[in-house]
């Protein structure tokens, strides 16, 4: 156990954060992650970084759209119904082209909802969330390393692409505790020429900015913008596929469901069910062409999630409908359990 | 080796802290665990509870809803978990706090006034980690070694008083034959 401590998941991506070179933390208390604010108050003001509890939390999106702007490694985390709030701050980040990283640890809603875990801000993170033609790099971990790993993973793809990243964790992701390993982190020195900083007379100022109004510039932006989405789609996909090499059938899960479903994948294998899972570990991009490929190997997939439904519209999409996708969810902070999952695989393997 | 843990009681009793102690007793006997507590209003006097997985084998859900071994500190603790333990579960169940018993027969419980045993000794906050020491004694979750090397882990340097008071707790727990 010498390089591995218990910590919460909350905890894990403060910490990865400053080991990523995040100096800049604003935010507002909202629970299940407000863990992550009271890590960032003990250690900022130790190593000469800013912690700020904004005074709400459009606020905070607004400060962290500042330090962006000045090219430094800034977050922000939140829960549900603080993310909906942040999300006009999200859209002029995205707009205006420049890196940050935001952490939803979800929690059930829709409004105030409740405290307990949710997966039911899929759609707003993927999807866009606030208005205007863009996407966020979203990560969504299904373990307490990964909540560190994917942090540091955020930072440096958010920069590589200047296009904002979510990291989108949930109650139980957040709350719980599990061994972690906190690797030291090569931060790498990335160019950043567009950053206002202050020119010294010595260049033409930058400018920092998310308003065009001549169409074709605008359009022209959101052109050059989708390029680089076009880049990500095609080289930044990471997804674990466990049991899948012989699998007729595919649960396809993120976060803490695809925990729940890899009880229920060993359970029905068990049973002598063959059935594997795909876990999406970028929600977007979507990994579309594994669950492309596994739809012209299997006889129909299960879609697990803590919401109503959302991802499992991408899966449709993704395996042009070519099998069926059965739903196994629950919501409003409730959590399926392993047999609901199992009693759902078996539904599929006796229909198809 | 899988065992599935759950420790319920009143918020203020301590139950995530002794949960927090089993994982870490796992991760030092190089077990993979997982911890996860209840995190709503209850942890502020209603009831709290935790989830301990500790497993040879990479941890799915952290969730225990069916646990093998259950740690109960207040009577409706027992009321809401009883039925919920898998059959041969063992229960550990705080006999100065809840009067009754057990009522499966398919369960092995085990009966210490571990409250009582803590005013006893003078560590009246620490009937938890009395009923630690006794699911030690009672079940193959985790064995009685270098404990004091793990309460160093869970104990903060601000407490760093309070070790030997948990290691008197355990110890006295672990004695217990009731």
């Amino acid at each position: 156990m010498a390089d591995k401590v218990l910590m919460k998941g909350n905890e894990a991506i403060a910490e990865a954060a400053i080991k990523a070179g995040c100096r800049h933390y604003f935010g507002y208390p909202i629970t299940p992650q407000t863990e992550i604010a009271a890590y960032m108050a003990k250690r900022m003001p130790k190593i000469g970084g800013t912690f700020l509890q904004a005074e709400s939390e459009i606020a905070a999106i607004n400060m962290v759209y500042g330090v962006a702007g000045a090219g430094f490694r800034v977050m922000t985390s939140s829960s549900s119904p603080g993310v909906s709030l942040k999300q006009e701050g999200i859209s002029y980040i995205a707009g205006a082209d420049l890196p940050a990283l935001i952490v939803n640890v979800q929690r059930g809603g829709p409004g105030l909802g409740g405290i307990q875990p949710s997966q039911s801000d899929y759609f707003q993170a993927t999807k866009g969330g606030g208005h205007g033609d863009y996407h966020l790099i979203v990560l969504a971990p299904a373990s307490v390393q990964e909540m560190a790993d994917l942090t540091i993973k955020a930072f440096d793809l958010s920069d590589k692409y200047r296009v904002p990243a979510m990291l989108l964790a949930d109650g139980t992701m957040g709350q719980m505790m599990e061994p972690v390993a906190l690797p030291d982190v090569d931060v790498a020195e990335i160019e950043k020429p567009w950053a206002v900083r202050g020119t010294k007379n010595a260049r033409k100022h930058n400018i920092v900015n998310s308003l065009y109004l001549k169409p074709d510039e605008l359009e022209k932006t959101n052109f050059e913008r989708y390029e680089r989405y076009r880049q990500i789609e095609e080289n930044e996909v990471m997804y674990e596929s466990f049991m899948m090499e012989d699998a007729e059938y595919c649960v396809v899960a993120f976060g803490i469901a695809a925990r729940i479903s890899k009880n229920a994948v060993l359970a029905a294998r068990n049973q002598g069910i063959k059935v594997g899972l795909i876990r999406p570990i970028t929600l977007w991009p979507f990994p579309t062409e594994v669950i492309a490929k596994a739809a012209d190997q299997v006889k129909g997939f299960v879609s697990v999630e803590l919401s109503m439904g959302q991802m499992i519209e991408d899966v449709r999409l993704a395996s042009s409908c070519k099998k069926p996708v059965l739903l196994c969810n629950r919501t409003g902070g409730m959590i399926p359990t392993p047999e609901e999952v199992l009693a759902k695989i078996s539904e599929l393997a006796d229909n198809t | 080796m899988l065992s599935q843990i759950l420790i319920a009681g009143f918020g203020g009793q301590g139950v995530l802290f002794a949960g927090k102690f089993i994982a870490y007793k796992g991760l030092y006997e190089n077990k993979e665990v997982s911890w996860l507590p209840s995190y709503g209003p209850e942890m502020r006097g209603g009831t709290a509870n935790c989830s301990v997985i500790l497993s040879d084998a990479p941890v799915g859900s952290p969730i225990v809803s069916n646990p093998d071994i259950l740690l109960v500190m207040n009577l409706p603790s027992l009321d809401k978990y009883e039925n919920a333990t898998v059959k041969g579960a063992k229960i550990i169940v705080d006999s100065t706090l809840i009067e009754r018993k057990v009522v499966r027969d398919d369960v092995d419980a085990f009966y210490i006034p571990a409250t009582r045993m803590a005013n006893d000794a003078g560590i009246p906050t620490l009937a938890n980690m009395i009923m630690v020491g006794k699911m030690i004694r009672e079940t193959n979750a985790i064995s009685f070694d270098d404990m004091e090397n793990v309460l160093k882990k869970v104990v903060s340097a601000k407490h760093a008083d309070l070790l030997e008071a948990n290691l008197k707790a355990l110890q006295t727990g672990y004695q217990y034959e009731g």
